[in-house]
């Protein structure tokens, strides 16, 4: 059964990191975000530091949710799904190791870019470690819990902005405990550990949450 | 191919209602192992339908389908090969890393990526990127997936599509070779399919007719059972 888990693990990165698996247009995005930002506030370093965490959260977030709407849809119109149905693998693995795979493909290079983009918007090391690892843990979140939104638009063939309207309200726990726990790395009261383990919590919660929901939502759709 | 001799994938009173069309109801059904179950009848009579219901893709309206016999250790699903109308072929990766993929993922219990390849007349293409592939190689790589995993039930949807005539050929060798092992065949086709001894489901707006059959007489609260012997 792990054999096939890593076999769709494989596949799912070749195809994204392969020509036309635009696996790098997140990070593009994530840097269009980032970069349009100081030219909207302005050149105020101290406003630009305070703000930066969020700015990077927010560009990151919207930056995981692309490319999510070709994530089962391909696999539902190419008859993949079907074979994929009848392995060994219970689809909501099948679901986990596409989003596995799509992370890897896609959030972490938004973790390994946060650093570069973080000098843009004058954030010191420390606030800079802890956009970082809020990124480490809060991306596979979102990833995960985008699993539900790409479910049905693949199942649904609809796809572009249903991804956005299914997942953002549920990634806002995410950003809210990500950005606070960054913030109280730089400036306190609370901290750092308090919002961060909360964080940890909802990231577990959506590594289990996301693929049963996608899963579910592809046999519902099926019936 | 360790199959216990009576093999069989049975359907019992199954029923599909596809939004207000009732296709079929009532229906019994019984594919032997060594012996083809060939599906006819009309475009929307609900061929497809029946094979993903058997294949477990699709749930029946009412009813239920089993495998008497085979392997009892694995889930059904992980008996049942289907070939639907996509080929479930990615245009981006090669060949062989397109067969190989399907190898690791359903079992990599028959022939090696090569062999199969070799068999299906795609020996030496390994290397290529899929998307190169006319319809027919591409119909003869989702084939080669029957091969490179041995599964004891085949659900075929019009399997010989796209295919010239000497492809049609191997693949009822493939198909005879299956049966000759014991193993289940459904099929689902409009072109004659060359597998020896058949028995034959005809779908159709008046009801569903077995013929030359294990299928099972009409029950009583068959609805669409006509129960003629065509």
């Amino acid at each position: 059964m792990w054999s096939a888990f890593i076999a769709v693990v494989r596949r799912d990165l070749g195809l994204a990191l392969g020509s036309g698996g635009g696996a790098g247009l997140g990070v593009v995005f994530f840097l269009s975000v980032v970069t349009v930002v100081p030219f909207a506030v302005g050149p105020d370093l101290v406003l630009l530091a305070r703000i930066g965490p969020a700015i990077l959260w927010i560009g990151a977030l919207l930056a995981s949710l692309i490319g999510l709407e070709r994530l089962f849809a391909g696999d539902v119109e190419d008859g993949s799904l079907d074979a994929l149905s009848l392995s060994a693998l219970p689809l909501e693995l099948t679901a986990a190791a596409k989003g596995l795979a799509h992370w890897i493909a896609t959030g972490l290079p938004l973790v390994v870019a946060a650093p570069a983009l973080a000098l843009m918007l004058n954030l010191d090391g420390r606030a800079m470690g802890a956009v970082m690892l809020t990124l480490l843990v809060g991306t596979p979140a979102v990833t995960f819990l985008g699993l539900i939104g790409a479910a049905f638009a693949g199942a649904f063939r609809r796809g572009g902005l249903l991804i956005a309207v299914l997942v953002i309200p549920l990634a806002i726990p995410v950003l809210i405990f990500a950005v606070s726990a960054t913030t109280a790395a730089v400036t306190g009261p609370v901290p750092f550990g308090t919002p961060f383990r909360v964080l940890l919590g909802l990231a577990l919660f959506a590594l289990v949450l996301g693929p049963v929901a996608a899963a579910a939502a592809l046999r519902g759709a099926r019936g | 191919m360790t199959v216990a001799d009576k093999v069989a994938l049975i359907g019992e009173k199954l029923s599909c209602r596809r939004g207000f069309k009732l296709l079929f109801q009532g229906l019994d059904l019984e594919a032997a192992g060594g012996r083809a179950l060939v599906v006819v009848g009309p475009n929307g009579a609900g061929k497809s339908s029946l094979l993903r219901i058997l294949a477990g893709l699709l749930s029946a309206t009412a009813g239920q389908v089993r495998l008497a016999g085979g392997a009892t250790e694995c889930a059904l699903a992980e008996q049942i090969h289907y070939l639907g109308h996509a080929d479930a072929v990615k245009g981006a990766l090669s060949v062989a890393a397109n067969l190989g993929f399907w190898r690791a993922v359903l079992g990599p219990t028959g022939l090696g990526v090569e062999e199969a390849l070799e068999e299906v007349g795609l020996g030496g293409l390994g290397r290529l990127p899929a998307s190169v592939l006319s319809a027919g190689q591409m119909r003869r790589l989702a084939i080669a997936r029957l091969l490179v995993s041995r599964r004891t039930v085949w659900v075929l949807d019009e399997p010989t599509t796209a295919l010239d005539v000497a492809a049609q050929a191997r693949f009822a060798a493939f198909g005879r070779a299956h049966l000759a092992a014991g193993g289940i065949l459904i099929a689902a086709t409009h072109a004659p399919l060359d597998l020896g001894e058949t028995d034959e489901l005809r779908l159709g707006p008046g009801g569903a007719y077995g013929v030359e059959g294990t299928l099972a007489p009409p029950g009583a609260d068959a609805g669409y059972w006509a129960g003629e012997e065509l």
